[in-house]
C-alpha cells in the first residue's frame, strides 16, 4: 500500500523541486554506414539514424504522461564519426567531414531530437588521417548545424595526454569562437575536449556511441539539485546525517530514473543500458548544484570548504544511486557548468569562485572546467595549457575530466555571455595571462601515469 | 494496475462527485479516497483501477488534467509504479 506522505513528498519534488529525467538518450552505432562514396554514406547514416529513432520522441513522451514525470531532452549520440568518414576520407587530410555533421542535422530535425551528439575523435595516443580531417572540420560543422555536438578525447590514464591534439583543439576553439562570433560564440558550447572520455555518456554536449556498445542503447540521465537542497534544508544534524540524507534523496531519484529507463528500453525494444547518476543543475531558480554546497553551509560557493562539500554531495549521490539502479555508468557525477547554474553564476559575479577554485573543484567531481567564459581575446596556447591541467587531473586520477570553454569574442572581463536556454549565462572569468606557449609548442605526449605508489 | 490522483484546490461543492464521474465516465474504479479539507483547501488523494479503462491511459490523465484546469484545481494522475519505484527498496 502506497502511503499518502510518499504521494504528496513526489508530488512535491515534481511540481515545485524540478525533479525531472534530465534526457533519455538513444546510442546508435554507425558503423554499418561508412562508405568510400561520402553522399552515400551520408545516405545511409540519415536512414539508420531515422529508422532506429523513429518513435523515440514519441515513446518518451507516452511515458512522461504516464507516470507524470517530465523528460526534458530526448537525445541522439552516435558512433564517434572519425570511424565513419575514414573509409570516404583516405589519405587525403583536407577531406571536409562538414557534410556528415549536416547529415546529423538533419537526422535531428526529422527525429525531433534537441540534441545529437558523436562528431567525434578519439585521439588520446596518436591521430589518423581521418581523426584529423574530422577535428579540421569541427568549426565549419558546428557554425553550419545547430544541433550536433562534437567532442575530442585528447588524454586517458593508459595512453597519456597527446599533447599535439591539446595544442591543436585551443586553435580550434578560438576559431570556432571567431565563427559563431554573432552569437556569443556559442559553437564552443557544443564542443567538449575530454580526458578518460566515457563511451556510455547520455548528457551532452559529450555524448557519443562507443566502440563496445552494441548496436543500439537507451542511456538515461537523471537529475534533481532541487531535490537535494529542499531535502537538506530539513537536516539539521553532522555532516554523517548530511550525507546520510543526500544517499537517500538520490536512492529516490535514481530509482525513478531506472524505472523511465527500463520503460523506454522495454517499449522500443532496445537494450537499456545505463543510468547516469549525475546532479545536472539548470539555469532556473532553485536548480543549482551551488546552492545545495550554501545549503550546507558555506556563505557561498567558492568560499574555502567548497571542494570538501562538493566532495561529500559527489560521493554520496552515488552511494545513494548505486543502491538503486541495476546498471550505472556514464559520468556519473555532480556537474558544476557556470552558465548553466544560478547559484555559480552568482558565485562568479560576486568575485567568490574564481578559475582555479573551479579547476581545484573538478578533481573531485564530474566533469571538468564546464561552461567557462574568458576573454576573447585568450590566445589559443593558454586555452591549450587550460586543456591540458585538466586532462592532467583526469588522467592521473583515473577519472573523466573536460573542458568546454568559451572565449568569447571580442568580450572582456566584466562582459556576459547568453545563450539562453538550457546553456543559460555566463560572466566572462579572468583567466591568467602568463605564457606557457612554449610548453605547449613542444608538442609530443606526457607519458600515461605510474598506477602505483599513489601519492 | 492502479493509478495515483491527487487534486488540490479551493474548496467548493462537487468536486468529489466531479472527478468520480469522470472515474465512471471512462470505467476507472475506485478503490480507495482520502481526503481532508484545511481551511478552506481542498486536498483528496485517490486510487483507482486502470485495467479497464474503455479509453487509453493517456487520454484519461488528459481528461483529468482538463477537468483541473475547467475548475481551478491542481489534478495530478500519476502511474502506481512511480511512487512503490522510488519508496520501496
Amino acid at each position: 500500500m502506497i502511503n499518502d506522505r510518499d504521494i504528496l513528498e513526489t508530488i512535491q519534488m515534481i511540481s515545485q523541486e524540478h525533479l525531472d529525467v534530465r534526457t533519455v538518450t538513444m546510442g546508435i552505432s554507425l558503423h554499418s554506414c561508412a562508405d568510400e562514396d561520402a553522399k552515400r554514406a551520408c545516405e545511409k547514416m540519415y536512414t539508420k539514424i531515422c529508422r532506429k529513432a523513429e518513435n523515440l520522441v514519441s515513446v518518451a513522451c507516452d511515458i512522461e504522461k504516464e507516470y507524470g514525470i517530465p523528460i526534458i531532452n530526448k537525445r541522439i549520440s552516435v558512433t564517434p564519426i572519425s570511424y565513419i568518414i575514414a573509409a570516404a576520407a583516405g589519405d587525403d587530410p583536407n577531406f571536409d567531414a562538414t557534410p556528415y555533421a549536416e547529415t546529423l542535422q538533419r537526422a535531428a530535425d526529422t527525429c525531433g531530437v534537441n540534441f545529437i551528439g558523436g562528431f567525434s575523435a578519439l585521439v588520446q595516443k596518436g591521430m589518423s588521417v581521418a581523426d584529423n580531417a574530422l577535428i579540421n572540420s569541427i568549426p565549419s560543422a558546428l557554425t553550419q548545424t545547430r544541433n550536433v555536438c562534437s567532442s575530442v578525447n585528447i588524454a586517458s590514464t593508459r595512453a597519456g595526454i597527446n599533447m599535439d591534439a591539446v595544442a591543436r583543439m585551443g586553435h580550434i576553439i578560438r576559431e570556432l569562437a571567431e565563427r559563431t562570433r554573432d552569437q556569443d560564440s556559442i559553437g564552443c558550447a557544443k564542443l567538449v575536449v575530454f580526458a578518460n572520455a566515457t563511451e556510455d555518456n547520455p548528457f551532452m554536449a559529450g555524448a557519443f556511441h562507443g566502440q563496445g556498445e552494441g548496436e543500439c542503447m537507451i542511456n538515461v540521465g537523471v537529475s534533481g539539485p532541487g531535490v537535494v537542497k529542499k531535502a537538506l534544508e530539513k537536516c539539521d544534524g553532522d555532516l554523517a546525517d548530511v550525507a546520510e540524507t543526500i544517499k537517500r534523496t538520490a536512492f529516490k531519484i535514481t530509482r525513478m530514473g531506472q524505472l523511465v529507463a527500463r520503460e523506454a528500453s522495454s517499449r522500443l525494444k532496445v537494450p537499456f543500458g545505463i543510468v547516469d547518476l549525475s546532479l545536472a543543475p539548470t539555469p532556473a531558480q532553485g536548480d543549482s548544484v551551488a546552492h545545495i554546497l550554501e545549503e550546507m553551509g558555506l556563505e557561498t560557493c567558492g568560499s574555502c570548504g567548497t571542494t570538501a562539500a562538493l566532495a561529500l554531495l559527489n560521493d554520496a549521490v552515488k552511494k545513494g544511486g548505486v543502491m538503486a539502479s541495476s546498471q550505472v555508468g556514464g559520468l556519473s557525477g555532480a556537474f558544476i557548468p557556470v552558465s548553466e547554474d544560478a547559484g555559480m553564476i552568482n558565485a562568479v559575479k560576486c568575485g567568490a569562485l574564481s578559475l582555479n577554485k573551479l579547476e581545484a573543484m573538478t578533481a573531485v567531481c564530474s566533469v571538468g572546467l564546464d561552461m567557462i567564459a574568458v576573454p576573447g581575446d585568450t590566445p589559443a596556447e593558454v586555452l591549450s595549457a587550460l586543456i591540458a591541467d585538466e586532462a592532467a587531473i583526469g588522467v592521473i586520477n583515473s577519472k573523466t575530466t573536460a573542458v568546454r570553454v568559451i572565449p568569447a569574442y571580442g568580450k572582456n572581463v566584466g562582459d556576459v555571455v547568453s545563450f539562453g536556454g538550457l546553456l543559460g549565462e555566463a560572466p566572462i572569468m579572468p583567466i591568467s595571462g602568463y605564457s606557457p606557449a612554449k610548453f605547449i609548442r613542444r608538442g609530443g605526449r606526457i607519458p600515461a601515469p605510474i598506477q602505483s605508489l599513489k601519492n | 494496475m492502479k493509478a495515483v490522483i491527487t487534486v488540490v484546490g479551493k474548496d467548493t461543492v462537487g468536486i468529489i462527485a466531479k472527478v468520480s464521474q469522470l472515474c465512471q465516465n471512462m470505467n476507472a474504479n475506485i478503490s480507495d479516497i482520502s481526503q481532508k479539507v484545511m481551511g478552506d483547501l481542498f486536498v483528496m488523494i485517490m486510487l483507482v483501477e486502470i485495467d479497464k479503462l474503455n479509453v487509453k491511459y493517456t487520454e484519461f490523465v488528459d481528461a483529468m488534467n482538463a477537468l483541473g484546469d475547467q475548475e481551478g484545481l491542481k489534478v495530478h494522475t500519476m502511474h502506481e509504479d512511480i511512487f512503490n519505484a522510488m519508496h520501496r527498496v
